[in-house]
């Protein structure tokens, strides 16, 4: 099979699977915390634009305009170089990760302020006349529905957000992207390694749509 | 009769911008009664029983549940309007069931049901469940407990609510419109079971189109006309005997269901 030979394809590529697997680790783990951070975060800053108290409101709004304005990869290099400038060193990693969830944040918080607002009103109202407190209508009766009608575009961000760990190449992490390019690097075969690369992260990508593909027909009885 | 009086409206207004919906409505509910108000549509009668519940903030003019006002309390001569867990309490006294049922629709009927029961009436779980399972029989649906809404019918997404807001045990039940959104075949069955508790006692203040409903259900009849209470009486006083030309002409519309008025 050639497996023996220097120079084939099957040959470099078994050199290179311990590089390959410990970049395909660093992308799922950077992606997978940023997803998860940036959720939560998010369903936090949407709630505070949605029903946050005037001046907690405007702040969230500043956030997320702002986030949704600059590129990423200004984001990690500020994250990264400009926190230095301040005497704060966070390891690229971190770095990466916290500039992405940022990101990320903004995109889940104005997701869900759309989606809670398109929660009929009829339901608040209901949920007030049972007596329930406003946290708990919160959490009880709009988030349930907010969230479930926020999947799509959170399945969109969290594809945006895989894709987007391949900037953390650019300060150091040796994620897929990167581990890539050290391993053309040595056999100069440009073509099969980034297709490999290409492929591995329209696998991930697309498993993570069938995910949300699943879960959206697990709540498919959601209707009005 | 000497009942007491659970709930006394006195001279309640609301506005919406420029626009006066309610202009001073004075009215009483009595313990066990069934009072409705009855009214073209923009008369006022919905926006009045949501500032019962604090759905709406009335704007002058007092509502007071069992002598407590509702919404704010009194600091010397000034109004101070009370704390969102306060208001929630004084919802929790009161039941409301909605034109267009706004059942939860991540829950099935029973969790519709143990909702408020656990997390505002503090039962167990499992009380909670035997209270939902009574009053979803009560109404005819301990067969559909673990359907989701959009597995049940109008007429039974408003029953289910009914048994929602029943369930809390609240000293009083607002009904608004609650038929008004349900094909006709599907009517009777809603009418049947507020027949049902109004018979137990049920205080009940209804908000209705259906005339012969109101007739033969309610105690005391309120007809409402431009954001004020125009004629107010027993049934018979009000359907029987119409005083104003305008009560005649609402009541001329439900043609071939009373002589009267016509």
């Amino acid at each position: 099979m050639g497996f023996t030979i220097p120079g084939t394809f099957g040959f470099e590529l078994w050199q290179a699977r311990y590089s390959l697997l410990r970049g395909i680790s660093t992308t799922l783990f950077a992606s997978g915390l940023t997803i998860v951070l940036a959720t939560l975060l998010g369903i936090l800053v949407g709630t505070v634009l949605a029903y946050g108290w005037w001046p907690l409101r405007l702040l969230a709004r500043a956030y997320v305009d702002i986030l949704r304005g600059i590129p990423v990869l200004v984001l990690i290099l500020f994250t990264y170089y400009g926190l230095a400038l301040f005497g704060i060193n966070v390891p690229a990693f971190w770095a990466g990760v916290i500039a992405l969830s940022a990101f990320a944040t903004a995109h889940v918080a104005e997701n869900l302020r759309g989606a809670v607002q398109s929660v009929p009103t009829g339901q608040m109202e209901a949920a007030k006349a049972i007596g329930l407190r406003f946290p708990q209508r919160l959490r009880y009766v709009i988030l349930p529905q907010a969230i479930r009608r926020m999947l799509p575009p959170w399945v969109n961000t969290g594809l945006e957000v895989v894709k987007g760990t391949t900037l953390l190449s650019v300060i150091g992490v040796v994620e897929l992207l990167l581990s890539t390019q050290q391993i053309v690097a040595r056999n100069y075969m440009i073509i099969d390694f980034y297709l490999v690369a290409g492929l591995l992260y329209l696998i991930i990508n697309f498993s993570i749509a069938q995910l949300g593909a699943a879960l959206e027909r697990r709540f498919s009885y959601l209707r009005y | 009769m000497g009942e007491q009086i659970l709930l006394r409206a006195r001279g309640v207004r609301k506005s919406f911008g420029a626009l006066e919906v309610l202009k001073g409505i004075d009215l009483e509910v009595r313990q066990g009664q069934v009072v409705s108000l009855i009214g073209a549509s923009g008369s006022g009668k919905t926006t009045f029983l949501r500032c019962v519940n604090m759905l709406e903030e009335h704007d002058n003019g007092d509502i007071l549940l069992d002598g407590e006002p509702i919404g704010y309390r009194m600091e010397g001569a000034r109004r101070r309007r009370l704390s969102e867990a306060r208001v929630s309490a004084q919802r929790a006294r009161l039941g409301m069931v909605f034109q267009s049922f706004n059942l939860f629709p991540h829950l099935t009927a029973e969790e519709n049901v143990t909702l408020g029961l656990t997390k505002v009436l503090g039962k167990t779980r499992a009380e909670a469940r035997d209270i939902a399972g009574h009053w979803l029989g009560k109404v005819g649906l301990e067969a559909r407990r673990k359907h989701y809404p959009y597995q049940l019918s109008g007429g039974q997404q408003q029953r289910v609510a009914i048994a929602r807001a029943v369930a809390m045990e609240p000293r009083l039940l607002l009904f608004d419109e609650v038929t008004s959104a349900l094909d006709p075949e599907l009517v009777a069955e809603v009418l049947g079971v507020m027949k049902d508790l109004a018979e137990t006692g049920m205080t009940m203040l209804v908000v209705s189109h259906e005339m012969l409903f109101v007739r033969e259900v309610s105690h005391h009849v309120v007809f409402m006309d431009q954001g004020k209470v125009a004629q107010a009486g027993s049934p018979s006083e009000v359907f029987d005997r119409p005083d104003s030309e305008r009560l005649q002409k609402f009541l001329g519309r439900f043609h071939g269901i009373f002589s009267g008025g016509g």
